[in-house]
């Protein structure tokens, strides 16, 4: 068991390494930043939905909370490591809230969907008629549809002024992103995460082995709202602004595609399904001819159609039968046909 | 005499007009072996799912080693040391038979313990060669067995056991009932069950249960002699 957790983390460590260092050299690192920041953000729904079964509609909602508290902390702090902090936390305390409320309430799947969906929807609306100056958070306008601009950017903890972006913010974002799949890694190892893939499998059965399932599935949810925050910190760092679109109907719908199209169930597969996703759309952007999330939806229905497991289980696959099949086959199903660790 | 583990005062559950359960009182000591029979439709499961607190009783109360855990979750019922099986299998399909009993043992014990524990449960259950099976390509007589282990992983003091022989071949029966006896040294055992050849073969005190009231409770042999029980349930053909 040991070995296997050394020997897996080994490998994400230097196949990490490797894509950070190597990918530079082939893509624009401004847009390798916005790869790793939407495939942190699928990360996390990755982590929730695919190992604890909740299917979030509304994981927009904690990226947008996330980007929005790192701006206004910027304004009123100034330094940003405060700021990048409080972007974990104030998502993480809000999905504890709202998840308290959704799992010690027994609501069922769709309820939940729904009020996760309904949940960014609100901050959408709401974030979008703030325009006037009585919408202020310390010196922090909220700027209605137009967002907020020119807040602090990301910089060296403890200095101000050197600011990260361009090359330095994309190496700092790719090994945030890094450090967070270790951590997943080691949460979904730990007790707590195979209870709660356990949970995944069988609610039912967990409570009556005397698991509070309520609040297990509350801490995971908070957990992944943190991670969604860390991601839309870092994206804010990167566009330099942010505005209401964050909380989208469409960001929502995309992260969901994410999962879906990388391999839901395995830890690698919603960033890779981020990552490609996020490539083609900028590359079919560049056309301009062609409506995005009408392509996304072909993608989606493809996958579900013929690739039903995603891109991860497949790449295991190929991987094990390039090696000889020396790898363990495909163990764990997702919730839904989903398999492999990637 | 061993002490009450398991007690119930007037337990009653109505579904809308109907009354499954009519005002039962039971009684259960420590390192017994109790069976509920009676008809199909008697009141039998949803009886055992107000003692694992799945559904919360219209009326009456239950106590557990003296406390009243009327109304609570089947989180906090289990985590005192209540063992339970439910009718319908009911495990962790996609995981494989050691994490699901391993999950069983963690509850109460480190996670090194608790693999040392799943070990244990799994070659005392015989379940050595398919432990990194997944649950959901096991037979079904597997499948109930890793339930068994799930409860035995958990070490408990009472077990509630809703027919765990059900769709089982005789000798995988005769090998529960053994396990069942095995059992009754470290903990009180219910077991709700339909078969009487099993329940003829445990030798227990029966409770007989016919439209949602207690009907007699005696030894197996006397309750089978009884003219009453032969008529509302032996004589329904079972
Ligand atoms: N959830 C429920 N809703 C309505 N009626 C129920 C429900 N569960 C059980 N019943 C009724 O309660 C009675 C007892 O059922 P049950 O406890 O399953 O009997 P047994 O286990 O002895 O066969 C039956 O008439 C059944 O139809
Ligand atoms: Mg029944």
């Amino acid at each position: 068991m040991q070995g296997d957790a050394r020997r897996d983390t080994g490998l994400a460590v230097i196949l990490g390494a490797v894509l950070i260092l190597g990918l530079p050299l082939i893509a624009d690192t401004n847009m390798l930043t916005l790869l790793v920041v939407y495939g942190m953000l699928a990360l996390s729904l990755g982590l929730i939905w695919g190992f604890g079964g909740i299917l979030c509609f509304g994981q927009a909602a904690f990226f947008g909370l996330g980007a929005y508290t790192f701006a206004i902390a910027g304004i009123n702090i100034g330094e940003s490591t405060l700021p990048l902090i409080l972007a974990v936390l104030v998502p993480a305390a809000a999905a504890a809230l709202l998840g308290a409320f959704m799992f010690y309430g027994r609501l069922g799947d769709v309820y939940l969907a729904v009020i996760t969906l309904v949940f960014s929807l609100i901050l959408f609306r709401w974030l979008s008629t703030t325009a006037g100056p009585a919408y202020v958070i310390g010196n922090a306008r909220l700027g209605g549809y137009n967002g907020i601009p020119g807040f602090p950017l990301l910089n060296v903890p403890g200095y101000p002024r050197w600011e990260l972006w361009g090359d330095p913010l994309y190496y700092v974002a790719a090994a945030a992103l890094l450090i967070v799949f270790l951590l997943v890694s080691w949460l979904l190892r730990s007790s707590f995460g195979r209870i709660a893939i356990g949970i995944r499998e069988n609610e039912e059965r967990v409570s009556l082995l005397g698991y509070d399932i309520r609040a297990r599935k509350t801490v995971l949810f908070a957990i992944g709202a943190g991670i969604a925050g860390l991601a839309g910190a870092l994206f804010a760092a990167w566009a330099e602004v942010v505005t209401p679109s964050l909380f989208g109907l469409q960001q929502s719908a995309e992260i969901i595609i994410w999962c879906i199209v990388g391999g839901l169930g395995t830890r690698f597969g919603p960033v890779l399904g981020a990552a490609v996703l996020t490539w083609v759309k900028i590359v079919l952007g560049g056309q301009g001819a062609i409506d995005n999330m009408l392509v996304m939806g072909l993608i989606l229905v493809l996958f579900v159609l013929f690739l039903p497991r995603g891109i991860a289980p497949e790449l295991a696959r190929l991987w094990g039968w390039v090696t000889g099949g020396t790898r363990r086959p495909a163990r764990r199903r997702a919730p839904r046909g989903g398999t492999a660790d990637g | 005499m061993a002490e009450t583990v398991l007690e119930t005062e007037g337990l009653t559950m109505r579904f809308g007009g109907v009354v499954a359960v009519d005002g039962v009182s039971l009684k259960v000591r420590a390192r017994e072996l109790r069976c509920l029979i009676g008809p199909n439709g008697a009141g039998k499961s949803t009886c055992f799912k107000c003692l694992c607190g799945l559904l919360k009783p219209t009326e009456g109360r239950v106590f557990l080693r003296g406390e009243e855990t009327t109304g609570w979750d089947p989180h906090r019922i289990a985590a005192l040391g209540v063992g339970i099986k439910m009718q319908v299998s009911s495990v962790m399909d996609g995981l494989s038979v050691q994490e699901n009993i391993w999950m069983a043992a963690r509850r109460h014990m480190d996670a090194r313990a608790a693999t040392d524990k799943a070990g244990e449960v799994i070659d005392r259950l015989a379940l050595g060669a398919i432990a990194r099976a997944d649950l959901g390509r096991l037979a079904h007589g597997e499948r109930q067995r890793v339930e068994l282990g799930l409860v035995l992983a958990q070490d408990p003091w009472l077990v509630l056991l809703d027919e765990p022989a059900a769709g089982m071949t005789a000798e995988e029966v005769a090998r529960m009932g053994d396990i069942i006896r095995e059992m009754t040294r470290t903990a009180a055992v219910v077991v709700v069950e339909h078969d009487m050849q099993f329940i003829r073969s445990l030798a227990s005190t029966v409770t007989v249960f016919h439209r949602g009231r207690v009907l007699v409770e005696d030894h197996v042999d006397r309750v089978m002699a009884d003219p009453v029980v032969r008529d509302v349930y032996l004589g329904k053909g079972a």
